[in-house]
């Protein structure tokens, strides 16, 4: 019955994140073909549940010599990662800067796992990843209003405005001066991360928002930052910021 | 990996059309791509899918490497009996993966 009434407004939320907000933002998903959609709307369509499973699974699985597991501490990821996803990038006290939800995790398993997990898109973290984002799917995108934050934060709204590349383009020519007007045949969306990590249909796969900001990069013919560069980060945590207040979808289905 | 998400009903009414949703996870390698190196990636593809219903075959499918990763599949049975849904993907490299789901007729 729970699951039920979870699984309803989860439906309410995908609904509500189908109107364009007051202020004219917009997901993603709105720029989407029907079809595309629909893969998204529906848990049986969407491949990206199959990572949620897997990330489902290894969340109880122990590791490491002395066989702890991501439930061994934080219980049932239902109650104790509800939220958690929204709130990411943040700040690591422990490490003195802004870390994303990939690293957040990533830390947490190098303290279990001595072999800790490769940089780029590991299947496995991406998996832990894909079923901690899913216990936000429906709640809005909160950055943490941390002072620390905010150097990183301006960074990467600078990182946005700035041309980078042969193309000499900037993320904000193509996601806000042109967004919603169309590039080789495409809709150009506003370039909120509302989804991540998402499924997308080009790479066949479940992709990182580090990913996709990758190929951005790489479009515009820019060489991209190594993984895990805190470039990416505070241009994560600009989107968030941007993105505030819209509704978290992943995973989400991307074209 | 050969993870797989089933929709399938557990109880039905005798006579009543069921819907089957089968969603596999499997990377689908045409044989056609080329890797990092430049060599082409070889072949890695899911050839046949089955179900049978209480051993009767309900549906059998062949794929090929234009089907992209991630196989989903959509069908329907007419619910008879009591009993149990096959569920069988075969594919390159011996790859194979069953799975089964109970349903309840009354």
């Amino acid at each position: 019955m729970r699951a039920c009434a979870a699984a309803l407004m989860a439906l309410a939320a995908l609904a509500a994140a189908a109107q364009p907000l007051p202020d004219g933002r917009r997901s993603g998903f709105e720029f989407m073909g029907e079809s595309t959609q629909a893969m998204q709307r529906d848990d049986a369509l969407n491949p990206g549940m199959l990572w949620v499973l897997e990330g489902e699974a290894a969340w109880s699985q122990p590791v490491g010599a002395e066989g702890h597991s991501c439930a061994g501490c934080h219980g049932a990821a239902r109650q104790s990662m509800r939220g958690v996803a929204a709130r990411y990038p943040a700040f690591d006290a422990a490490l003195q800067r802004p870390v994303d939800l990939r690293q957040r995790i990533a830390n947490c398993r190098r303290k279990l796992q001595p072999q800790a997990l490769a940089p780029g898109d590991e299947p496995q973290a991406l998996a832990l990843e894909a079923y901690v984002a899913f216990q936000s799917r429906g709640l809005p995108i909160t950055p943490p209003a941390d002072p620390r934050l905010e150097p990183a934060r301006e960074r990467g709204r600078r990182l946005f405005h700035q041309r980078l590349g042969q193309l000499d383009l900037a993320c904000s020519d193509c996601h806000e001066t042109h967004a919603g007007r169309r590039l080789g045949g495409s809709p150009i969306p506003q370039a909120h991360p509302t989804g991540y990590p998402i499924y997308r249909l080009e790479w066949q796969s479940l992709g990182s928002l580090q990913r996709r900001l990758r190929s951005c990069l790489s479009g515009v013919r820019a060489e991209p930052f190594a993984w895990g560069a805190p470039e990416w980060i505070e241009l994560e945590l600009f989107l968030a910021w941007r993105a505030r207040g819209m509704l978290l979808e992943s995973p989400a289905v991307r074209p | 990996m050969a993870r797989t998400l089933i929709t399938a009903p557990s109880s039905a009414r005798r006579g009543e059309a069921i819907t089957l949703r089968v969603l596999l996870q499997h990377p689908m390698e045409s044989g056609f791509r080329v890797g990092a190196d430049g060599r082409l990636l070889a072949r890695d593809i899911v050839r046949r899918f089955s179900c049978s219903y209480n051993g009767e075959r309900v549906v059998a499918v062949e794929l090929f490497p234009a089907v992209a990763a991630n196989p989903y599949l959509e069908f329907s049975a007419l619910a008879l009996d009591s009993g149990t849904l096959d569920f069988v993907w075969e594919g390159d490299h011996g790859f194979q993966h069953r799975e089964q789901r109970t349903i309840s007729v009354t």
